[in-house]
């Protein structure tokens, strides 16, 4: 049975069809029949509205990267859509489903330089995996289920749909639509049993078998897979940024983080084992530092679901095409057990060696203004290691990346290939809806803070959960950081003057405390836990720490610096 | 990765006209690629971004319906070595609604292009050399009248410049245009095919689940 209505009203259908329930949203002229539509799905589509289209963005970004589910957002035409940009790039780069929907002029007034008229299916083409421009009412059904299929299958992306006023207000005979095949797209390809063959006899055939675990593993929900592949042959493993909580922090086998301010035991090993296995994962500038000096020694195996991503930045012996889920289990099936005890066991002097040089200091201070360090592994412990980490960016990222502890899968949120600043408070808000049971706790810094810092307000009114620990050193820490490494000591504009944080969070009504004495640390993270609700933490740390170890720019993956020299 | 953008105008260096050597470039080797996709607005562009973003020149672009109904050809030559070659159809063939894209060397495909000469009819007519030189290159004169006549030669690229130098050292040309390079492959197998029946293959398998 069919009836007519809206366009705008089509898309309400839709996206419940889709099974969406939140959107992260902010209205203006050309979405308005949109907006007036949502307003009778409002029992069933919870719309968010935050307070600048960004945060619309990296909350769906956080919601989907925390559930595993499609992030929606919903913003007008123009203004409204250029301000989505960064979290489409974002999304792109980190692989993050998501759907935006922007308004857009009619068709009649398209390319006249109309009011508020951007050509937005131009300017997002190079950074959403697919774009659409809804012209008419009948193509609303098609258009967003193939934008929820194509955002969420194969490699995960956001996808725009570019909905012009008319079409939102044209009548259609409204059809459900399931689109589940394109026939110009495989987000399922099909693994090739000689690979995997080939992979596993690879792998029996290694001495120093090393695995780098990626985001990919989690976007394929193949955590399980990916533990009994490890198990079955006890190989060691190192973790990148995003590919963080896949792996249980405390498991055995897990060598800790790879990359640029990663742990020194798994990059210093990626240049001795022999067999290199790279799942899920692209082999990122700041994952291999020198390429031409990047596991050189080692055969190397890529399995990932995105072909374009073998023989991108390091040539591999063997491409494993498919989802990992797959992959990974067929290959554990091939494989004999193995020990691999002495090769783990080589792993061992290099975190005694971090941890006497740099991790002690960091997390155990006895003297001196707090640490980043200690903050990050205190807040973890608190909430006994189940919280969902949210990072912005800069120094709070990279400790708190390092020192946050994870036992759940779907546990990090933060920009990695963009290396958005901004993003962590609408991030946070967008994983407290995505996984409402959980706490999230947000590390931030003092600059990042206030890139999105109107998003108090969407916290304010939804009462989001937020633990916002906000590591305070009055710097763009990070900068400076390579300002006092590689700019011999100038601080061109990184000392920052700061507001008073605990008035801004009282204006928007969320409890809020600074701790600047180690004695007051412990007690009030955990009044932070106990305070249902959000809650600001600021903490005073030490304005010129160092995030160490440290793989310079450019450096071989294995010369990691320990410490900085003055 | 070596900089492959030769734009003359900002380097200088390069001689970017239509006299161009056309077999290699900076030691590059010319190829040509062939991209399907399926008639979707805006493919173009994203198709050329494909290039654009890792720093190739487009030497030559033609756009057409194939013989498949709905699917566009690209016909696409560039300057690049094989390891780029590949990453410009991995990226090609990662935007949706691209079919496939393939990358041909001279030896693997049949090439043609079409070229037309606008010559000035008195100087055609003062050196008769001139019509010579038409001759010699098997080039067809299609247009005549007081003031210019239309030559239109289809061969190789090399033919075509070969015609072109002739005549402009006879100082005649009053406008050179040259087709984009059009290319079917010497392979006994159709690969679109190949892969449009793969995919309803595994249509078939969807619908029944
Ligand atoms: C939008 C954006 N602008 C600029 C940068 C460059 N940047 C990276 S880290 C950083 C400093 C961040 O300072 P802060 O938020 O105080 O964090 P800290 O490093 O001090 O912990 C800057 C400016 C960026 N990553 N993103
Ligand atoms: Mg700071």
């Amino acid at each position: 049975m069919s009836e007519k209505i809206t366009g705008a009203e089509a898309l309400m259908r839709s996206l419940v069809n889709e099974g969406v329930k939140t959107i992260f949203g902010y209205p203006g002229g050309a979405i308005m029949p949109v907006f007036d539509a949502l307003y009778d799905y409002r029992d069933r589509l919870n719309h968010i509205l935050v307070r600048h289209e960004q945060g619309a963005t990296h909350a769906a970004q956080g919601f989907a990267r925390v559930s595993g589910e499609v992030g929606c957002c919903l913003v007008t035409s123009g203004p409204g859509a250029t301000n989505t940009i960064t979290g489409i790039a974002d999304a792109m780069i980190d692989s993050t489903p998501m759907v935006v929907i922007c308004g857009q002029v009619g068709t009649a007034m398209l390319g006249t330089d109309a009011f508020q008229e951007v050509d937005v299916v131009g300017i997002t083409s190079p950074i959403s995996k697919w774009n659409f421009q809804i012209r008419r009412a009948e193509d609303v059904a098609w258009a967003v289920s193939r934008a929820f299929y194509i955002a969420k299958s194969g490699r995960p992306g956001p996808v725009v749909l570019d909905f012009a006023k008319n079409a939102q207000t044209g009548m259609v005979d409204y059809q459900p639509s399931k689109v589940d095949f394109i026939r110009s797209y495989d987000p399922d390809p099909q693994p090739s049993d000689e690979a995997i063959k080939m992979a596993a006899k690879m792998i029996d055939d290694s001495v120093k078998p090393f695995v780098l675990v990626g985001q990919g593993v989690e976007l394929g929900n193949a955590q399980k897979e990916l533990r009994e592949f490890l198990e079955k042959a006890q190989i060691p493993a190192g973790c990148t940024l995003l590919g963080l909580s896949a792996l249980p922090s405390d498991h055995p086998l897990n060598m800790g983080m790879l990359g640029m301010h990663g742990n020194l035991g798994p990059n210093v090993m990626t240049n001795q084992c022999d067999l290199l296995i790279a799942v899920g994962m692209r082999f990122d500038d700041r994952v291999t530092g020198n390429l031409k000096t990047y596991a050189k020694q080692a055969k190397i195996i890529h399995f990932d679901i995105d072909p374009s991503e073998f023989d991108k930045n390091v040539k591999v012996d063997l491409p494993v095409l498919g989802n990992c889920k797959t992959t990974l289990a067929a290959v554990t099936k091939l494989i004999s057990p193995a020990k691999h005890n002495s090769w783990i066991q080589g792993f061992q002097p290099y975190a005694e060696k971090e941890y006497n040089k740099v991790i002690e200091k960091a997390i155990n201070p006895t003297e001196g203004p707090l640490l980043m360090g200690e903050v990050v592994r205190k807040v973890s412990a608190a909430a006994n290691n189940e919280a969902v980490l949210v990072t912005d960016v800069g120094q709070n990222q990279m400790f708190g990346c390092r020192y946050f502890k994870f036992t759940k899968p779907r546990s990090v949120v933060t920009s990695g290939g963009c290396g958005t600043m901004g993003f962590g408070l609408p991030a946070a808000i967008g994983a407290t809806f995505g996984a409402p049971e959980r706490t999230v706790c947000l590390f931030v810094g003092d600059g990042g803070l206030q890139m999105t810092i109107q998003e108090l307000g969407t916290i304010m009114e939804q009462q989001c959960p937020v633990k916002i620990i906000l590591l305070n050193n009055n710097f763009l820490g990070n900068v400076r950081q390579w300002q006092a490494m590689f700019f011999n000591h100038r601080y061109s504009f990184t000392p920052m003057a700061n507001p008073d944080y605990e008035k801004i969070a009282e204006a928007y009504g969320i409890p809020a405390h600074t701790v600047v004495d180690r004695s007051d640390l412990d007690n009030s993270i955990r009044v932070m836990l106990d305070t249902p609700g959000p809650y600001l933490l600021q903490c005073a740390v030490l304005e010129e720490d160092n995030v160490l170890p440290m793989t310079p720019p450019g450096a071989d993956v294995d010369k990691m610096l320990l410490e900085v020299k003055d | 990765m070596p900089n492959q953008n030769n734009d003359c105008q900002t380097c200088g260096k390069c001689d970017n006209t239509a006299r161009e050597k056309n077999s290699s470039k900076n030691g590059l080797p010319l190829h040509t690629i062939i991209v399907y996709s399926e008639n979707i607005s805006g493919l173009l562009s994203q198709i050329t971004a494909v290039f654009t973003r890792r720093q190739v020149n487009i030497e030559t672009l033609n756009v057409c319906a194939s013989s498949t109904p709905g699917v566009h050809k690209y016909t696409i030559t560039c300057f690049c070595d094989t390891e780029m070659a590949e990453m410009l159809k991995k990226q090609m063939e990662k935007r949706i609604d691209v079919l496939q894209a393939n990358y041909f060397t001279d030896d693997q495909i049949y090439i043609q292009e079409t070229a037309l000469f606008k010559l000035s009819t008195p100087a055609v007519l003062q050196n008769n050399r001139i019509s010579k030189v038409i001759r010699i290159h098997d080039a067809k004169i299609v247009e005549v009248n007081p003031t210019y006549s239309i030559v239109e030669k289809t061969g190789l690229t090399e033919e075509i410049l070969s015609l072109f130098d002739s005549l402009t050292e006879l100082e005649c040309i009053l406008q050179f245009v040259r087709s984009g390079r059009i290319a079917v492959t010497k392979s006994t197998i159709e690969k679109l095919d190949e892969y449009i029946r793969l995919r309803e293959k595994k249509h078939a398998q969807i619908m029944e689940q």
